[in-house]
Order: structure tokens, then sequence, then C-alpha cells
């Protein structure tokens, strides 16, 4: 039986995460995201589940110890904000170099720098480009609902360990901080040991003589077998771009323009959609889901409908250069930002499309 | 070059004083001809076997010359980022407490960029061992000065001495980590000569032994050489190390508190 309660998009996370098997969190305070490590603290959940739960020294040691987890074979996970996510970056091309499951919540502030605590959109490109050194990219699922925060736990958690890739959480403070209805999932079992050899046979858990010892490493001093990992990594890549694009359709319908949004933005622009309608404007929604992989192909089918799209994000300009790659110009496309912790109204999107779209 | 024969009667189990421990793969050893570090990983690998917990061991190996200590240690085994081997150690023993885990680093890896991760890992008072090789120096990217480096000493980032007075002095991270409650076995040793060796390895096998007590984090600093660092042959850089090295590192054990 499914759970209905009302819960910060914060807790709802920590709360589905524990619902999802999870094995061990690691984590480091910083706003607006610390409710997750409070929450997992507060619910004790090494006696709820045999999860463990440690506050580390740092969002480096923290994402180490991610690391260090996953290596294992164990549902581990992480949460930060913006600048604590900035530390993690090397932790996280190792997690990528090495493929190793695991899930990254990122509740974004504004930036640059210590920046603000308010949400934004301005991580996009380290989100979605790869973040780190090297090259490589993440699962990114972005949600708009403290519902879509606690779904994409677990299917986080799903397509970490189906790829062996690390699944970006791409939240904003709005998303964390805000208090909504949400449908949680039933408890799953943690993995057994059995599981762990099943399924990660891969993972450090000791060394039997049926089998070679087990390496968790992402270097190769041969270049030539860096190459061919590489190449394993992108085919992976180009995989999941087949298989995992999630994105919503709203009003599209009849739809003569087309705004693009993800998370927070994207629930704003659903406001100004019914402004716009009420005024005759025919607009609706491409809300992308993942990020990464991008719904590149659905942007480039719109652009046979619709006389122009509005990119609406909280950042000066990220999200839009993928829409401008899927749109090859076919159609105009605009971007409208505020940012530094600044969210749009709809009134002001509703303007910007007349101004920048329709008028322009 | 002139054959090398055995007379085969020699080879009887009984005759045998030797054998190198099935724990260590059959790979070369990267190391420079006369580095402790062959020594080291043999110890640690030796106590594995004897202890028969092969299938109850995972490794954390660093960044440095040990970084391909994985390719040489035939247990399951992570390599960790620079300096983070410790976080990454926790978290392997703390999902799988029952694990016997180990971190092996060197000087630049623990006591510089890792400082933090390797304080508060034994803060935490994390139920591991770590084995810390510290040859005073970094040797793998060509001898630069490392926090270990003593004062006056040349490196290639210290090319006049190392002046304390602008470069700090080197840290004595093995007494810091002593005055932790967390650490329960804190030793520094040496594997230089057959009796360092005995002892060092009578110190690895406490450290692994002390896991089964639960009781905290068991930290082993093995003083080492490095000749091709140093710029002295192996036999010149082991004098050295004695002359220099121990007098500023003294050798023993710093803090015992293991009682069952």
């Amino acid at each position: 039986m499914k759970e209905l309660r009302l819960m910060k998009g914060n807790e709802a996370f920590a709360e589905a995460a524990i619902r999802a098997g999870a094995d061990g969190y690691f984590g480091y305070p910083i706003t607006p995201q610390s409710e997750v490590m409070e929450y997992l603290m507060a619910q004790k959940t090494h006696e709820r589940t045999g999860m463990i739960t440690l506050q580390a020294e740092s969002e480096i040691a923290a994402i180490n110890m991610v690391y260090g987890g996953a290596g294992c074979g164990k549902r581990v996970l992480t949460s930060s904000s913006s600048p604590g996510i900035s530390l993690k970056q090397e932790g996280i091309s190792y997690i990528a170099g090495s493929e190793l499951p695991c899930l990254i919540l990122n509740v974004v502030r504004g930036g640059p720098g210590l920046g603000t605590i308010q949400p934004s959109q301005s991580d996009y490109f380290q989100s979605t480009k790869g973040g780190g050194h090297g090259d490589y990219k993440l699962i990114v699922l972005a949600p708009a609902s403290v519902q879509e925060m606690a779904d994409f736990a677990g299917l986080g958690f799903e397509l970490a360990f189906k790829y062996r890739t690390p699944v970006l959480v791409l939240s904003d403070g709005a998303i964390g901080q805000m208090m909504e209805k949400v449908e949680l999932d039933v408890q799953k079992p943690r993995f057994t040991m059995e599981d762990i050899k099943k399924n990660t046979p891969w993972a450090t858990i000791g060394k039997t003589p049926d089998r070679d010892h087990n390496i968790i490493t992402s270097l190769d001093l041969d270049s030539l077998k860096m190459e061919q990992h590489n190449h394993v990594l992108q085919e992976k890549y180009k995989k999941i771009e087949e298989n995992e694009v999630r994105y919503e359709k709203i009003a599209c319908e009849d739809a003569e323009y087309a705004f693009v949004a993800y998370g927070t933005s994207a629930r704003i622009c659903q406001k100004a959609i019914e402004l716009a309608r009420a005024e005759g404007i025919k607009v609706g929604l491409m809300r992308p889901i993942t990020l990464f992989p991008f719904p590149k192909k659905v942007i480039k089918e719109m652009t046979k409908k619709v006389k122009g799209i509005l990119c609406v994000e909280m950042s000066a300009g990220q999200m839009i250069e993928d829409v401008q790659l899927a749109v090859e110009g076919r159609v105009k496309v605009e971007h409208f930002g505020r940012y530094g912790g600044i969210v749009h109204s709809p009134s002001e999107i509703v303007d910007a499309l007349k101004k920048q779209i329709i008028g322009g | 070059m002139a054959e090398f024969k055995t007379n085969p009667e020699i080879l009887q189990p009984e005759n045998l004083v030797y054998k190198r421990t099935e724990l260590l793969t059959e790979k070369a050893l990267s190391y420079c001809p006369g580095c402790g570090h062959g020594t080291a990983h043999r110890i640690i690998m030796e106590v594995i076997e004897e202890m028969d917990i092969q299938s109850e061991t995972i490794g954390v190996a660093p960044v440095g010359c040990s970084v391909l200590a994985y390719e040489f240690m035939d247990i399951d085994i992570q390599q960790a980022a620079h300096g983070r081997a410790p976080a990454v150690a926790t978290a392997i023993k703390r999902l799988f407490p029952e694990k016997f885990v180990f971190t092996y680093q060197g000087d630049g890896d623990l006591a510089a960029i890792g400082t933090a991760e390797t304080i508060h890992a034994c803060n935490r008072g994390e139920n591991m061992t770590i084995f810390f090789i510290n040859n005073g120096i970094y040797g793998m990217t060509g001898g630069q000065m490392a926090p270990t480096t003593l004062p006056g000493m040349k490196s290639s980032t210290s090319p006049y001495g190392r002046d304390v007075a602008t470069m700090g002095n080197p840290l004595k991270i093995t007494e810091l980590v002593a005055q932790l409650p967390g650490t329960i076995y804190v030793t520094r040793q040496a594997v230089h000569t057959p009796s360092a060796v005995r002892k060092a390895k009578k110190a690895v096998r406490k450290a692994f032994e002390n896991q089964k007590l639960n009781k905290g984090l068991s930290f082993v600093e093995i003083v080492s050489n490095c000749n091709s660092g140093w710029k002295m042959t192996p036999l010149q850089s082991n004098e050295w190390m004695v002359d220099n090295m121990f007098p500023f590192y003294p050798m023993g054990d710093i803090k015992v508190n293991d009682d069952k």
C-alpha cells in the first residue's frame, strides 16, 4: 500500500531513499539541502533498515565514501547544494570512470561562488556536460515536484545500477524546501550478500578462491587501454540516450508557441500558460525530465508545429544551448532568465513570450 | 650467461625456508630496486595469509608510487583519489563491519592532501587499519618536497634544502593521530633490516587483530627509503634513513590501548 504524506522535497527524497533500500548516506551540511541528512538521522536509519547515515568531514570525504560504498555493490547516496557539488566533482569523475552506481542530489542555489541560498538553475552545464575532468556524463533527472523528488530516488538507484553510472537528481532550493502531498512507495528490501554477488560480481566484497580479485579503479597507464575504456563509456552514454529520455508535454496539442523549462521554472510556466491562454495565446510546455539524455528528438519534432520557443531558466542561459542544437535554426529560440536566487513570476514569462517570440 | 641449474633433490618441502606469499600476484613490482614498498606489501599480505582472512579483507590503494598496489595484492581492493583512502575505507568498513579493511598510503597522500580524511577517520575511531609509508618525498611525481621532508633536506621543489621558515616544518602526523581518542594502536616501524621487518610484521599483525576488538583505528607508520628520490644507492639510502630520518621519526609504539 502506498502511503500519502505532506513533506518537504528534501525530506521526501530522504524518505524515498530509505524505502528504495539504500544502504548508506554520506553527506555534509549545506543550505538549502540539510534536511536530507537531518531527516535520515532523525529516522535512525540503522535501526529502521540497517542503512548507514554518516556525517562526513567535508563534501569531498562524503563523495569518496560514496565511491567506497558503491565499489562494494551497495546502494549509496549523497546530497549537497551547488558549492558542495563543485567540491564533489573530482570524486564524481572517479565514480564515473570506475563505472560505479550511485545517487547524488543537488539542491541548487544561486552562484557563482558562495552565491546565495535561494533557488537557481545555474548548475545545468556542470550537471549535463560532465562537471569534473574527463569525458563522462551523468544521468540527470530534474524533479518539478515533491512527488518527483521521492520518485527519482528510487528511479535514480534503478538507472544507476542498470548502467553502472552515477545518477544526479538536479533539484533546486524551491523544490527542496516546499511542502506538497507525496505518495510514498512501500519499503524495498536492502541488497543481501547473495544479491550483491549475483548482480554486481565486480564488487569488492572479499576475494574468494572461485574468482580473480576485484579491483575498483579508474586508472590505466596504457593509453590504448584507456582509449578502449573511454569507448566503453561512450557506448554506454549512447545507449542511455537511446533508451532513457524522459519528458512531459503540457498543452502542446494546439500550441503555436512553446516554453521549454524544467524543475521549478516548468512549474511557473504552467501558470504562465494559463495566463497566456486567457489572452488567446496558444502556448504549451515541453518539460525535459532527463536533462541528460536531453529530449532532442522531441524538441526537433515540435518545430514542425510551433513558431517559436522560449527557454525559461533560472540561469543566464544554459539549457538553451541544448534546445538550439535540437532546433537547428528551424524556429526562433530565445532565453528568458532570472538568476542569482530570483524566481520568475508567471506574468513576466508571458511578457517575455510576447516581446521576445511573438512580437520579435 | 651461465644457465641456472637447480638440483631437484633439494626441492623438498622440508627444505623450504622461504617462499613468496600466495597473496602477492605474479606481476613484477613497479617499485625501484631497493625501495621499501615491496617489503611492506609482502609483510601485509603474509599477515593476511597467516590469519586466513583473504576472503574477508578489502584494501584501499592510494595515489603515489603505490597507486598500483592493487595489481600486486591479490585481494579485493579499491583505488582511491589522492588523499581520500580513509574516507573510502570508512564507507567500506561501515557497510561491511565484519570485514577487515585497510588503507595503504604514502606521506603526500596521507599527510598533505588527505590530512582531513586521515585526522577525521582516526578521530571517529573507524575500526580499520591505516598503513602509512613515510619516505619524506613525493616519489612518483619525481622527488618533490613532502609534508614529511626533513628540515634542510633537498628535493626537486626544495633544491636548496627545506627552509622551515618559508616551507614549514615536517608534519609528525603519527604523533598527532596518537593524540586522538579514536586511535587504539599507533606505531612507527621500518623494513630496512631483517629484525626491523620482523618487528614491523608483528605490528601489522597486531593492527589487523585489533579490528576484531572493534575499539578504534590502528595506525602503522613505516619509515622507508626512496633511493631514487633521495638520489642515493639503496644501501646509502638505508644508512641515510637510519642517521637522519630515525632521529626525527623515532621507532616504536606511540600508543597501545587495546585491552580486551
